[in-house]
């Protein structure tokens, strides 16, 4: 028997490295001609931003020619993201269809759908959002009771989805909906994924501001909404069966590692080529974590290209990587150099704008997408342990 | 990647010539024989050795590996200290000799000298199974230059002691000594030989996290408390979680690490960094994972009887062994810095 989880190493070829030139010398391009600025926290450039990046076919990079793709590899998309991530550039507009939506639709979605759509978000055109979590469906997922009744050419949604990330800038909405009751054999029976237009009519979004103070999440009603049959995603009351490949895909990549690496790259700037002691040893152990995390990631990108589904190792990246973003802000907070009373006083307005805004943003790491303790319950799982 | 021909020959000889009684019996001054001829007659100590001079010419990645699995077993011997000297040796293009094998010094600021009358002088603290050594490769300086040499053991005065790991770490004394060869090697110094000794220790420390892991996965499921095994518990489950994300990382690590060596050797940016992330974050997954595997077993994994300390113990004394977490840290640190905010993402990618 053996309990240990595989992580396949990866040795990145000749085009990544080019390709990797490429995206930094676009981004300090972009950076240049004032598109957005790195550690500037949200940015309001981000749909013309997509439209630059979907113009360098970055966007669905891996997905099929005839769709708007570029048929590239995993590996060169994860380049793309870790470049765009580690430059903060924004990539919010498309960075859920890219990362989630796009896939799903090319793997389940209607052919009328895909030759519509996915051409769409390639060229950075559509924003999408995901309508996984409703008032009483957090990591339960599939308790979600937001219903889609059928009706005469499509369905009838009817509920209310919660914590939806962009829904507000959003052109599509992946959700999750109620089509038949659960069976006592299978409590995840029942769901079905929908593309749902954000313009339908009977839909309401209501801003949830986060402490942070910024609109980033929303409250989005649904009142008799009509999806016609065409964006039905998969086969009815099946979709349980469709989410671990998605999850696979969401749960490893540069995002879950890379959130606050500004506050340490602040840090490091304040402290200067000469660090104290304790600002060296804390610096090289934060960089080697980072480098570790970026290695397994790395690898989740390699077997997923090779056509495996690492869902347990997914997670392993995940939890590590999230833990790992989060603890960062009060680590670096506490390398920073003390001045008097008011620790830390960096006399720099950048690191300290970094460090702020990466510890605000440090609580909710470890929850979106997958929290903490419904990541370790899946290794767990693949443990065997349940 | 490491040749699996190598890896399945280093494993069947461990499943059958190092069980829990050669461990113990090894730490109680045994000399394991039948699990050292084995390993010898395979050339798995000589992995790193070239054809021409005595070894089995296998790359950098097949040593590696063969620690990976003799750490899994806590193997009682001194492979990855043969896999050592041989390559030392090779670097100053000296033969190895049949037989095992150690190296010294084990610090960066060990000095050896020989003499104009050819004579050794000085002393090295913690070198790894001396006593069971039948040659010692030693860095040194001759006149200044950089030389390895190597020294027949049963010359020497060997002080025994036993590191934390319960492995042999003797005090050895080189003074008034004859090398059996020497070899001018310009490029090494003490400090490229803990850089490639760190590597290999972190390779032994993956494996032997590997090793707590099944243990602690197994008996979770197999101890009943409460009338259901403690692994349905969901607080034990959090915890073999957590083990299970310091077991991959720390094998992704030491990977990282053996992969440089692998492509570089021992020269430059790239290797010393990734030598320095893995003998840390392996380090810290050692301290974090030995402590949950404890946590699991409970009392029975404190006694002497259960083979969880083979494991644990050897954690604790590897990884404070070819620099610690905080000298690698600081060292790692000081480079990060002194290349500046805006080379922090382009260090962490280079080479790839």
């Amino acid at each position: 028997m053996t309990s240990t989880f595989q992580f396949d190493p990866v040795e990145l070829p000749p085009e990544c490295k080019e390709l990797r030139q490429e995206v930094r010398a676009f981004l300090k391009q972009e950076i240049e001609a004032g598109t957005f600025s790195p550690g500037g926290g949200r940015n309001e450039n981000a749909a013309l931003f997509a439209k630059k990046v979907g113009a360098k076919g970055w966007i669905g990079m891996t997905w099929p020619k005839q769709y708007g793709g570029q048929g590239k590899t995993q590996l060169e998309r994860y380049v793309v993201t870790e470049e765009m991530l580690a430059h903060k550039a924004p990539t919010r507009h498309y960075s859920t269809a890219d990362r989630q939506s796009g896939p799903v639709l090319l793997r389940y979605g209607q052919e009328a759908v895909k030759e519509n759509i996915l051409p769409r978000i390639c060229s950075g055109e559509l924003c999408f959002c995901i309508g996984l979590s409703e008032p009483n469906s957090g990591s339960d997922v599939f308790a979600a009771s937001t219903r889609a009744t059928k009706t005469e050419g499509g369905w009838l949604v009817n509920g209310r989805k919660i914590w939806t990330s962009n829904a507000h800038q959003a052109d599509y909405m992946i959700g999750l909906l109620r089509t038949s009751n659960s069976t006592p054999e299978n409590r995840r029976h029942g769901l079905t994924q929908f593309l749902i237009d954000m313009k339908s009519k009977g839909i309401t979004i209501r801003p949830i501001i986060n402490l942070t103070g910024a609109h980033d999440f929303n409250e989005v009603i649904f009142d008799d909404v009509f999806v016609p049959d065409l964006h039905m995603i998969g086969e009815v009351d099946m979709a349980w069966k469709q989410a671990s490949a998605e999850l696979a895909y969401e749960r490893s990549g540069p995002d879950r590692w890379l959130e606050t690496l500004q506050s340490l790259v602040e840090l490091i700037r304040v402290v200067g080529p000469e660090p104290s002691e304790r600002q060296a040893e804390g610096i090289g152990r934060e960089v080697a974590h980072l480098a570790t995390m970026r290695r397994m990631s790395l690898s989740v990108a390699g077997m997923l290209q090779a056509g495996k589904t690492p869902a347990a190792e997914a997670s392993i990246v995940k939890d590590l990587g999230t833990n790992f973003e989060q603890a960062l802000p009060n680590k670096v907070r506490l390398m920073a150099p003390v001045r008097g009373d008011s620790a830390p006083d960096s006399n720099d307005d950048r690191f300290e704008q970094a460090l702020n805004y990466t510890t605000l943003i440090a609580p909710k790491l470890t929850i979106q997408g997958g929290t903490r303790e419904i990541l370790r319950g899946i290794i767990a799982r693949g443990l065997g342990l349940r | 990647m490491p040749d699996s021909i190598i890896v399945d020959t280093a494993t069947k000889i461990f499943q059958d010539l190092c069980e829990a009684d050669t461990v113990n019996k090894a730490e109680k001054g045994e000399w394991p024989k039948a699990l050292w001829d084995a390993l010898a007659e395979s050339y798995l100590p000589l992995a790193w050795v070239p054809d021409d001079l005595g070894g089995a010419g296998a790359e950098i990645a097949d040593g590696f590996a063969v620690l990976r699995v003799a750490g899994r077993f806590a193997a009682p011997v001194p492979i990855a200290e043969t896999l050592l000297a041989g390559w030392l040796l090779a670097q100053a293009k000296l033969a190895s000799p049949p037989g095992p094998m150690t190296i010294a010094p084990v610090y960066e600021d060990g000095n050896i000298t020989i003499g104009a009358d050819g004579k050794l002088k000085g002393r090295a603290r913690h070198v790894p199974f001396a006593r069971n050594a039948a040659h010692i490769a030693v860095v040194a300086t001759r006149g200044g230059e950089n030389v390895v040499a190597l020294v027949e053991a049963k010359d020497l005065a060997i002080s025994p002691g036993v590191g934390l790991s319960g492995e042999p770490r003797d005090t050895v004394s080189f003074d008034g000594a004859t090398a059996v060869a020497v070899g001018a090697a310009p490029g090494l110094d003490p400090a490229k030989l803990t850089l490639i000794a760190a590597a290999a220790r972190t390779q032994q420390m993956a494996g032997a996290l590997e090793r707590i892991l099944e243990q602690s996965v197994q008996f979770s499921l197999d101890r009943v408390q409460f009338g259901r095994p403690i692994a349905k518990f969901q607080a034990v489950q959090q915890n073999l979680a957590n083990l299970a994300g310091e077991v991959a990382a720390a094998g992704a690590a030491a990977d990282g690490a053996a992969e440089a060596v692998g492509l570089y050797g021992v020269e430059g940016d790239i290797v010393a960094a990734a030598v320095a992330s893995a003998k840390l974050r392996v380090g810290d997954a050692a301290g974090a994972g030995a402590a949950i595997a404890h946590q699991v077993h409970g009392a029975m994994g404190f006694t002497y009887e259960h083979t969880l300390h083979h494991s644990t113990r050897r954690l604790w004394g590897w990884r404070e062994e070819f620099g610690n977490e905080t000298l690698w840290a600081e060292r790692l640190g000081r480079a990060v810095a002194a290349k500046g905010a805006d080379a922090l993402w382009p260090f962490v990618t280079q080479g790839s």
